[in-house]
């Protein structure tokens, strides 16, 4: 299927979801479906890295973080619409994206997983100690309760469900496009025995680097709507190690090697996690996707869509 | 900032006791990691775990945390063994080591994290010994009991391994089989089952680093996420593998991180530990002494 | 004629361990040298330093007139240096099509802009692939191959890249003689067609008959380098390695 046609489709599925939510018109369902549409880019732009590079980053948080963050400095310091916001939090986790990963990719994955570690909690730290966006105390974010588009007034709930699933859309049009392309195909080389790719001839350093600059940057661009979604934002909301362990679970139990697995995961999961937060703990609840994830590790490396791929490969042999 | 002299003095000596104890909880990932290559980044939930167990030990039966660790030993070793065996089973006999092995150790860290948190819930805990609240008065010098124990017993600990490592055939065993697989095969040495000891010890050391731990601070499920920077950060920054640095990178990192938390406040401790790790790992991965 | 190779003085140490010791070597253009040694005398590790996969710690490595000092692996190859590696590393979640596809994409691409459409990188993939006797596994993957025809497939993604000098590192272990026999035409075509072979082996026979120079290797040192007849002559020679 061609990249056109794919746009199309997910164009129509955006707009069709807009509309059945328009019409339903409850509150909860645009917070429950929001959180759901963040983990999707979230493990979307992780796997860019980690599911097509082979590079794990510990550090999702952090990116996802450095979005929220720059919202709240923008807010106190000059306020802007959030699709603008959206791309001030894009080039903001870019180019830290990019700065530690040219400080760091040149070592093995290890380090570089262990590197992000670090850089979450420096980042955390940093923001701790620096009053203007609030600190360790928070920061308040005031919004009105309806918002303006053209001739329409929303609730501003649904304006930023509206918002995150359309980057939902382009998260997933980009993991695909680059999934099919020289660019995907030489993320796999790394993946799979990255001396070979550079004996190869293939420039792995520049790849890694365009990789967690992409998934930096789609990690941010999800953090930015975040301060306006909970009105009061703090430190340990906005680094909840929670981020950190669903972009990771999600595309691994989802499946890694395509852009079909962080969406099966992150819906699977997100939408678990939203049941059983209301009914169970959410420290049971996070035991849970902890538990899968190691499952999962173990038993079906490649995720629910490797056995659905694996089912259908045995099928087509007999 | 009124800088005196006694409060340097003091600082650096808290910082020295600090690196003895850090030397204690980096033991085990000198092996995992610097010899074994496996990044365990669960090693801090092990010594959380030992740290909850001295604790149970200690409220329940009285008996000394540290005294109860060493105990507990043998449990830790067996469980590291239990881990290396799924570990090598699913990953490393595979060659899938780096995505999932990663992926299985941070999950594993997480369930700890979490199962801890529904037994003990998110309460500090803190235990009660004779050496918890006397100091010692050396001139300047003011050497609380709680730190300057533990960091003997860790010093201690780690001098055992050392000569471990150096004088008895096994302990030469791991520290070939970092370098040279084949080798090892070649001496009749089945380098899985060296692997597999090693790891098992790298656990052990856990249960006595958690017992120093909760002699030193209270502890909460959520500590030993502050660990994993330190941790890596020393090993890394002593050179992988290499005993004599990684306590050169734990003394280093304790007075740095003592002196930082004196003279501008506790809530920048953390970053000094894994700031020190990113410039580290950006401009001399290879660490002080190392390989 | 200036040397396509120029090796000058190069060393490599493992903590301990002096792995290559001041190793100077020169290949002609149009040569095919042979190198021979005992295992672990530094066969590889040499390899790898003129390649670029592991960085020596002093000397350099000039190729085609150029320094290749501080250049990464995959900028040598876009300068006309191709190896297989002793061990295989197929590229294990593609195709053995998909795996030339890769340095034809990545190196020759590179160096000649996008010449081919989709349809020539195909046939191309099949020429290479028949050329190794491997084209009937071309949709398969790596690990459906055996240990031969992994090193076979090796051998076709170093010639893919479209090499001036080739580095063959025991491409031929384990394979049956007329095998050995085929490979080695194959190589002496690549050879006819000017590309420069430096050749690693343990198969004395396939060695002699290729080799127009052939040097040896032992313990990280150069103890022989010169006319194939010579070099198996020299007693060192005779005693460090093929007295064994």
């Amino acid at each position: 299927m061609s990249a056109t046609k794919f746009s199309l489709i997910l164009i129509v599925i955006g707009a069709a979801l807009l509309l059945i939510a328009h019409e339903i018109n409850v509150d909860y369902l645009f917070f429950a479906s929001y959180t759901i549409l963040q983990f999707v880019v979230l493990a979307t732009a992780w796997n860019i890295l980690g599911g097509y590079c082979g590079y794990v980053n510990f550090g999702s948080a952090a990116f996802f973080a450095l979005g929220a963050y720059s919202s709240v400095f923008m807010y106190k310091f000059f306020p802007v619409p959030i699709p603008v916001l959206m791309l001030i939090g894009a080039v903001v986790s870019g180019i830290v994206g990019f700065g530690m990963g040219y400080l760091t990719l040149r070592l093995r994955g290890s380090f570089f997983a262990i590197a992000t570690l670090a850089l979450a909690v420096v980042l955390q730290t940093l923001i701790v100690n620096w009053d203007y966006v609030g600190g360790s105390r928070g920061a308040y974010i005031i919004h009105d309760e309806n918002i303006e588009i053209g001739s329409f007034s929303v609730h501003y709930i649904e304006y930023l469900f509206a918002l995150m699933l359309a980057l939902a859309l382009v998260a997933l049009f980009t993991a695909r496009t680059i999934e099919r392309s020289q660019l995907g195909f030489g993320f796999a080389t790394i993946r799979d025995d990255e001396l070979a790719a550079e004996a190869s001839g293939v420039p792995t350093l520049r790849l890694k680097l365009i990789a967690t600059t992409l998934s930096g940057a789609f990690m941010g661009m999800a953090g930015a709507p975040f301060p306006y979604y909970i009105g009061y934002l703090q430190p340990s909301s906005a680094f909840a190690l929670d981020y950190a362990v669903n972009s990771i679970a999600m595309p691994m139990i989802g499946g890694t090697t395509s852009w079909i697995g962080p969406l099966v995961g992150a819906v699977l999961l997100g939408s678990a996690q939203q049941y059983a937060t209301v009914t169970i703990s959410s420290a049971v609840n996070l035991l849970i996707v902890g538990l899968m994830l190691v499952a999962f590790v173990i038993i079906a490396p490649n995720g629910l869509v490797g056995l659905v791929q694996e089912r259908l490969r045995a099928r087509r042999k007999t | 900032m009124d800088i005196s002299a006694d409060l340097v003095i003091n600082a650096i000596a808290a910082g020295l006791l600090l690196g003895g104890f850090y030397a204690a909880v980096t033991a085990g990932v000198s092996i995992s990691f610097g010899m074994l290559d496996i990044v365990n980044i669960a090693h801090p939930a092990f010594i959380i775990l030992g740290s909850y167990i001295a604790y149970i030990a200690s409220v329940t039966f009285g008996v000394d945390p540290i005294i109860m660790s060493v105990l507990a030993m043998p449990l830790f070793y067996l469980l590291g063994v239990a881990v290396y065996q799924v570990y090598y089973v699913s990953f490393e006999r595979r060659g899938q080591e780096s995505l999932r092995g990663l992926a299985f150790f941070f999950g594993l860290l997480f369930v700890t994290e979490v199962t801890l948190i529904l037994v003990f819930g998110v309460d500090y805990r803190y235990v009660e010994a004779i050496y918890i609240g006397p100091s010692i008065h050396i001139g300047l010098l003011d050497l609380p009991l709680r730190m300057l124990v533990p960091c003997l017993v860790s010093l201690a600990m780690f001098g055992t391994l050392e000569l471990f490592v150096t004088r008895t055939f096994l302990g030469r065993a791991i520290k070939a089989v970092s370098q040279d697989q084949l080798a090892l095969q070649l001496m009749a040495a089945d380098p899985i089952r060296i692997k597999r000891i090693a790891f098992g010890i790298s656990i052990a050391t856990a249960s006595v680093a958690g017992a120093l731990l909760i002699v030193i601070q209270p502890v909460e499920p959520s500590v030993g996420r502050e660990y994993i920077g330190r941790v890596f950060a020393i090993c890394v920054l002593g050179g992988l593998g290499s005993m004599p640095g990684t306590l050169i990178a734990a003394f280093l990192l304790g007075v740095v991180e003592s002196i930082t938390a004196t003279f501008y406040g506790p809530s920048w401790a953390p970053a000094v530990a894994f700031g020190f790790l990113l410039l580290t790992l950006a401009f001399r991965p290879s660490g002080i002494l190392g390989r | 004629m200036t040397a396509l190779l120029h090796v000058d003085n190069i060393s490599k140490r493992f903590g301990g361990f002096v792995a290559l010791d001041g190793i100077s070597l020169e290949v002609r253009p149009g040569e095919r040298l042979g190198l021979i040694g005992p295992n672990g005398s530094g066969k590889s590790t040499l390899v790898n330093c003129i390649c670029g996969t592991l960085q020596n710690e002093s000397g350099s490595v000039q190729f085609d007139g150029k320094p290749l000092d501080g250049l990464a692996a995959h900028q040598r190859t876009h300068r006309g240096l191709a190896r297989s590696f002793q061990l295989p590393r197929p590229f294990h979640s593609m195709s053995l099509a998909d795996n030339l596809r890769i340095p034809l994409l990545y190196t020759v691409h590179a160096r000649m802009g996008p010449l081919r459409s989709a349809g020539d990188l195909d046939s191309r993939c099949a020429e290479l692939l028949q050329m190794v006797g491997l084209a009937k596994k071309a949709k398969q993957l790596p690990r459906d191959l055996t240990q031969v025809e992994m090193r076979k497939l090796e051998l076709a993604r170093a010639m893919a890249a479209e090499p001036k000098l080739l580095i063959a590192d025991e491409s031929m272990a384990g394979l049956s003689h007329s095998e050995i026999e085929d490979i080695l035409a194959l190589l002496k075509q690549l050879n006819e067609r000017g590309i420069t072979i430096i050749l690693i082996e343990h198969i004395m026979s396939a060695v002699m008959s290729f080799s127009q120079r052939l040097a040896v290797l032992v313990s990280g040192k150069k103890i022989a380098d010169g006319k194939p007849e010579d070099v198996v002559r020299n007693p060192e020679v005779v005693r460090a390695y093929l007295g064994q």
